[in-house]
C-alpha cells in the first residue's frame, strides 16, 4: 500500500454507502483517494450494513420495479413526510439525480432484486440490494479497491485542521501505527451521525438515553460531525431529534439491525410498565405508523413497553427473532413480564369491553374500533381473549440522528457565515438533514448517500485539480 | 428442541434469517425457509440439502461472526447435511461410515484393489496375466465377461437399492408422501437447476471460496467432474449395448463411441477433481464442515483414480501392463460402486431430491398466490 505520507487529492472520512460512492466517483475523475474507515473491516460501512434498499425515481417499470415512480411523486412524498422541513432546491436536485443512480450503482457492481418477502408495499418505489446492505457494501469496496482507492480500517480521525473554511489535514489514530497526520487537497466527510454516542444523546434525552438500544454499530459516534460544527461549519437539522422505532427489548445494545423490529402493534395493544395503554395502536397504516413507536416508548417510564396480543394473531405478522413471551392466563403473562397482574387484567378487560364489532382488514383503515376508552384504538381493534396470551417487550431503537452539516448542490459544506467551504464536502447521513429535516421513508437514506456521495466525489476531484 | 445440537443451531439460524430475509434472492434455501414459520428436523434436513454451499449468504450477512448473532449458514447447513445422510442411510447399521468416511473409503478401496489383483493372479497363469492381448474380448481373457457383468451388476444394483432406501426415508421425513403424484414440470425444473448448478452461483456472481471475491471456478470444476462422470457412465452403457445387442466385444477401437465418450469423460474426470481438490484446499475454513474434510477428499480422489486408472488402461491396453492395470481399474471402480451410498456421492442424490421438492413447493406457492 502507498504510504499515508503522500498528499492525496481526496480524503474520504467514513466507510459507508456515501463514502464509497464519493471515493469511486472521485477516482473515476482521476483523483488519488484515501478512505479512512473508523471501524474494523467486519463492521465497515456504518448503517449501510443494515440497509436493504434505495428509493430512486424512475419513469417506467423495470425488471425489479413494478411501476413508475416519477420525480413529482417522490417530491410529494418527501414534502409530506418531512412536513416541509426540506431544502426544496437540494431535494429536487437529489430526486432528479436519483434516476441515474439506479444505473450508476449497478455499474459499480451492486446488484438489484425485486422487493423482499414481507415488503410488497415497496415493490414499486424501492430497489432492493441482492443480498442486502452488506452485499452492496462488499460490491462497492471491491470496485473501489480495483480502481486503486486506498482504504484503511480501524482508522479513527481524532482531529481536523481547518482554517477559514479550508481543510488542511487530519490527525489519524491507528491501533498499532499510532497517531499520524494525513494531508489531502480536499475532504469528503461521510462519517454518519451520532446515534451510537449515548453521552451526546443524553444532552437531549437525559438519563432515558441509557435505555435506548442502537440499531447500528457502536462506531457511529458523530465525532467528525462534532469537529466540523466546532470548526465553523453551519449546522442543519434538529439536534434533539432522532429516528427511533420500537424494537425488541431483548436485542443487543448495538447492531441488532433490522431483525429486532416488531410490526405486530396493529394486532394487539401496547402497555407501559404500569400495564396502562398510552397511545392509539390503530392510528394509521403500518409504514407510517412504524416510526412513531420508538419515541412513544421513549416517553414512557423506564423506556419500556409491551405489545400484548393473543394466540389468534400469531401468524399474522413476520416471524420474529425473539419468540413472544407466553402465559396461559393474563395474570401468568403479567408475572413473566413483571407487570401488576390485576392491572393488566383490568386494562385488557376494559379494552375488550370497548371493542365494537367490525370487519377486520389490516391492509386498509378498517372499521374495527373501540368506543368509550382513552386512548381509543381507532382501527383493527379486536378482543384479546384466546389463550395463550403473548407479549413482546419493546424499547426505543435508535436508527439515525438528524443533526448535520449544511451543504449546497455541489455537496460542498457551507460555513456559519454562509460562504461555501473552499475544499470540504459532505455526503450521507452527516448531511441528510438538508433534505430530510424530519420523518423517514424506506430507502431515502441510501438515496441521499449515493447521490450526494457521487456528487461530492466528483466535485472534490475537480476541486483538487484546480 | 431437536434431536441434535446442530439441528438446534440450524433452527436458531433459520429463525434469525426468517426475520431478516435479505438473502432471499441468493438461492433456493431462503425462499424455502420463508414458506415456514417453524422448522421440524425434516425441514432443516431439507434446507440443508438444498444448500449448495456457495457461501454468498455468509459474506453478505451483517450478522456473521464476529457479530454476536454468530450467523454462519453455510457451515451449519454443511454439518446438518452430512448428519442427515448418516440419519437416512440404509441399512442403518452403516451410519457410522459417515463419521470416519475418509478412513472407510480408503480401506474399502484398498481391499477392493487388493482383491482384484490377488484374484487376477490366482485365477490366471503368469503368461496370461502379463501377456499382450489385443482384439475383441482381450479383457475377458483375464476375467470372463459374465463374471465381470455379474459382479459389477450386483454392486451397482446394491448401490441403487441403498440410495433409493435412503432417499425414501428423506422424502418421508421432509413431509412428502411416498409414491407422490408425478409432477413432470417440477421434475424438469429440478433437472435443469441441477444440471446448471444454478444455486452454486452466489446469486449471479459466483461462489465464495478463499476470500470475499466471488469466482465461478468451483462450478466450472464441478461441471467437469459431473459431466465427465456422466460421459464415462454413458460409455459403459453404450459398451453394454454393443456387447448384448450387436455382439461386439470390448476393447473397441479408439474412434468408436464407447472409447470417445470414455476418453472425453475421463479427461473431464481428471481435470474436475484436481480443480475441486485445489479449491477445497484454498477454501476458507469458516465456510466448511472441517470434520468432513476426509469425506470430501475421499470422494474426489476416488473419482480421480477411476479416471486415471481407466485412462492408463486405455493407453497401455496393448502392452503387458494391461492385466495388472485392468485389475487396478476394476478394483477402484468396484469400490466406488459399493461405497456410493456411504460417502460424498450421496450429496448429488439428496440435493436433487431437495430441488424436486423445492420446485413442487414453489409451484404450489405460485398457484396459491394467484387464487
Amino acid at each position: 500500500m502507498a504510504g499515508l505520507n503522500q498528499k492525496f487529492d481526496v480524503l474520504v472520512i467514513g466507510g459507508g454507502n456515501a463514502a464509497l460512492c464519493a471515493a469511486i466517483s472521485a477516482r473515476h475523475a482521476g483523483a488519488s483517494v484515501l478512505v479512512l474507515e473508523g471501524a474494523p473491516k467486519f463492521y465497515r460501512g456504518g448503517n449501510t450494513r443494515h440497509t436493504r434498499n434505495m428509493r430512486c425515481a424512475h419513469d417506467a417499470a423495470t425488471d425489479i420495479l413494478t411501476g413508475p415512480y416519477t420525480e413529482e411523486e417522490f417530491w410529494d412524498d418527501l414534502l409530506r413526510l418531512t412536513g416541509g422541513q426540506t431544502d426544496e432546491e437540494l431535494a429536487k436536485f437529489m430526486i432528479r439525480e436519483s434516476k441515474d443512480i439506479l444505473n450508476w450503482i449497478v455499474e459499480q457492481g451492486v446488484r438489484w432484486q425485486p422487493s423482499l418477502g414481507g415488503t410488497l408495499s415497496l415493490g414499486r418505489t424501492n430497489s432492493f440490494f441482492l443480498g442486502g446492505g452488506r452485499a452492496m457494501l462488499n460490491a462497492l469496496y471491491l470496485t473501489a479497491e480495483k480502481l486503486g482507492v486506498e482504504i484503511v480500517y480501524d482508522a479513527e480521525v481524532v482531529d481536523l485542521q481547518i482554517e477559514d473554511g479550508m481543510f488542511l489535514s487530519a490527525k489519524l489514530k491507528q491501533p498499532i501505527e499510532g497517531v499520524s497526520e494525513v494531508r489531502a487537497s480536499t475532504l469528503v466527510a461521510a462519517a454518519g451521525g451520532f446515534e451510537a454516542n449515548i453521552e451526546w444523546l443524553k444532552e437531549y434525552w437525559g438519563e432515558a438515553a441509557d435505555n435506548f438500544l442502537i440499531r447500528g454499530t457502536p462506531y457511529n459516534r458523530g465525532s467528525i460531525l462534532k469537529m466540523l460544527l466546532d470548526k465553523g461549519v453551519q449546522d442543519i437539522g434538529d439536534p434533539t431529534q432522532c429516528h427511533a422505532v420500537a424494537i425488541d427489548a431483548r436485542a443487543p445494545k448495538f447492531d441488532g439491525g433490522i431483525i429486532t423490529r416488531h410490526d405486530s402493534v396493529v394486532f394487539g395493544i401496547v402497555v407501559n410498565k404500569h400495564a396502562q395503554r398510552f397511545y392509539d395502536e390503530g392510528e394509521d397504516i403500518w409504514p407510517k405508523r412504524y416510526a412513531i413507536w420508538g419515541r412513544l416508548v421513549a416517553a414512557q417510564p423506564d423506556q419500556i413497553a409491551y405489545i400484548i396480543f393473543d394466540s389468534t394473531v400469531v401468524t399474522s405478522f413476520m416471524p420474529t427473532l425473539f419468540p413472544p413471551i407466553a402465559g396461559a392466563t393474563l395474570a401468568e403473562l403479567a408475572g413473566k413480564l413483571g407487570l401488576e397482574p390485576a392491572a393488566l387484567e383490568k386494562t385488557v378487560a376494559d379494552f375488550n369491553a370497548a371493542v365494537r364489532p367490525g370487519t377486520f382488514d389490516h391492509t386498509i383503515l378498517d372499521d374495527c374500533r373501540t368506543e368509550g376508552i382513552t386512548p381509543p384504538k381507532t382501527h383493527w381493534a379486536r378482543r384479546i381473549e384466546t389463550p395463550p396470551y403473548l407479549a413482546y417487550p419493546v424499547r426505543p431503537g435508535i436508527t439515525f440522528t438528524y443533526l448535520g452539516t449544511r451543504v449546497n448542490k455541489q455537496a460542498r459544506m457551507v460555513m456559519k457565515d454562509g460562504k461555501p467551504s473552499a475544499n470540504m464536502f459532505a455526503a450521507g447521513e452527516i448531511m441528510a438533514g438538508n433534505v430530510l429535516g424530519k420523518g423517514y421513508a424506506a430507502g431515502i437514506g441510501m438515496t441521499i448517500g449515493s447521490v450526494f456521495g457521487r456528487v461530492a466525489g466528483r466535485e472534490a476531484a475537480k476541486n483538487a485539480r484546480n | 428442541m431437536h434431536g441434535t445440537r446442530i439441528l438446534n443451531e440450524a433452527d436458531r439460524l433459520m429463525t434469525v434469517c426468517n426475520s431478516c430475509r435479505y438473502c432471499e434472492g441468493l438461492c433456493a434455501v431462503f425462499p424455502a425457509m420463508e414458506m415456514r414459520r417453524a422448522f421440524s428436523d425434516g425441514d432443516l434436513n431439507y434446507l440443508a440439502n438444498l444448500c449448495h454451499a456457495c457461501g454468498a449468504c455468509y459474506t453478505d450477512c451483517q450478522f456473521s461472526p464476529p457479530h454476536e448473532f454468530n450467523v454462519n449458514v453455510p457451515k451449519t447447513l454443511a454439518i446438518v447435511r452430512a448428519e442427515s445422510w448418516a440419519a437416512y442411510v440404509w441399512p442403518r447399521a452403516f451410519a457410522g461410515a459417515f463419521t470416519r468416511n475418509g478412513l472407510v473409503i480408503s480401506l474399502v478401496a484398498a481391499l477392493s484393489v487388493a482383491a482384484f489383483i490377488f484374484g487376477f493372479a490366482a485365477l490366471n497363469d503368469r503368461q496370461v496375466l502379463f501377456g499382450v492381448h489385443t482384439g475383441p474380448g482381450a479383457f475377458y481373457k483375464l476375467m470372463p465377461h459374465n463374471a465381470m457383468a455379474a459382479l459389477f451388476g450386483a454392486a451397482f444394483l446394491y448401490a441403487i437399492l441403498a440410495l433409493v432406501m435412503g432417499v425414501r426415508a428423506f422424502w418421508r421425513d421432509i413431509g412428502e408422501p411416498v409414491g407422490m403424484k408425478t409432477d413432470i414440470g417440477a421434475l424438469f425444473r429440478a433437472i435443469r437447476d441441477a444440471c446448471e448448478l444454478r444455486y452454486l452461483d452466489g446469486g449471479g456472481v459466483g461462489c465464495f471460496n478463499e476470500d470475499d471475491r466471488p469466482t465461478d471456478r468451483r462450478r466450472l470444476y464441478h461441471h467437469f467432474t459431473f459431466y465427465g462422470f456422466a460421459l464415462c457412465f454413458a460409455s459403459t452403457c453404450v459398451a453394454t449395448l454393443y456387447h448384448y445387442l450387436l455382439a461386439r466385444q470390448a476393447p473397441y477401437p479408439w474412434w468408436d463411441l464407447p472409447v470417445i465418450l470414455g476418453t472425453i469423460g475421463g479427461i473431464g474426470l481428471l481435470i474436475g477433481p484436481i480443480g475441486l481438490l485445489a479449491e477445497r484446499w484454498k477454501r476458507d475454513t469458516v465456510l466448511v464442515d472441517e470434520a468432513r474434510y476426509g469425506m470430501d477428499v475421499a470422494f474426489i480422489v476416488m473419482l480421480f483414480l477411476t479416471s486415471l486408472t481407466g485412462m492408463a488402461l486405455l493407453i497401455l491396453r496393448e502392452t503387458a501392463a494391461m492385466g495388472p492395470l485392468l485389475a487396478l481399474h476394476l478394483g477402484v471402480v468396484f469400490s466406488l460402486f459399493v461405497t456410493m451410498p456411504y460417502g460424498k456421492f450421496v450429496h448429488g442424490i439428496y440435493r436433487f431430491t431437495a430441488l424436486v421438492r423445492y420446485a413442487m413447493e414453489r409451484k404450489t406457492m405460485a398457484q396459491g398466490a394467484c387464487e
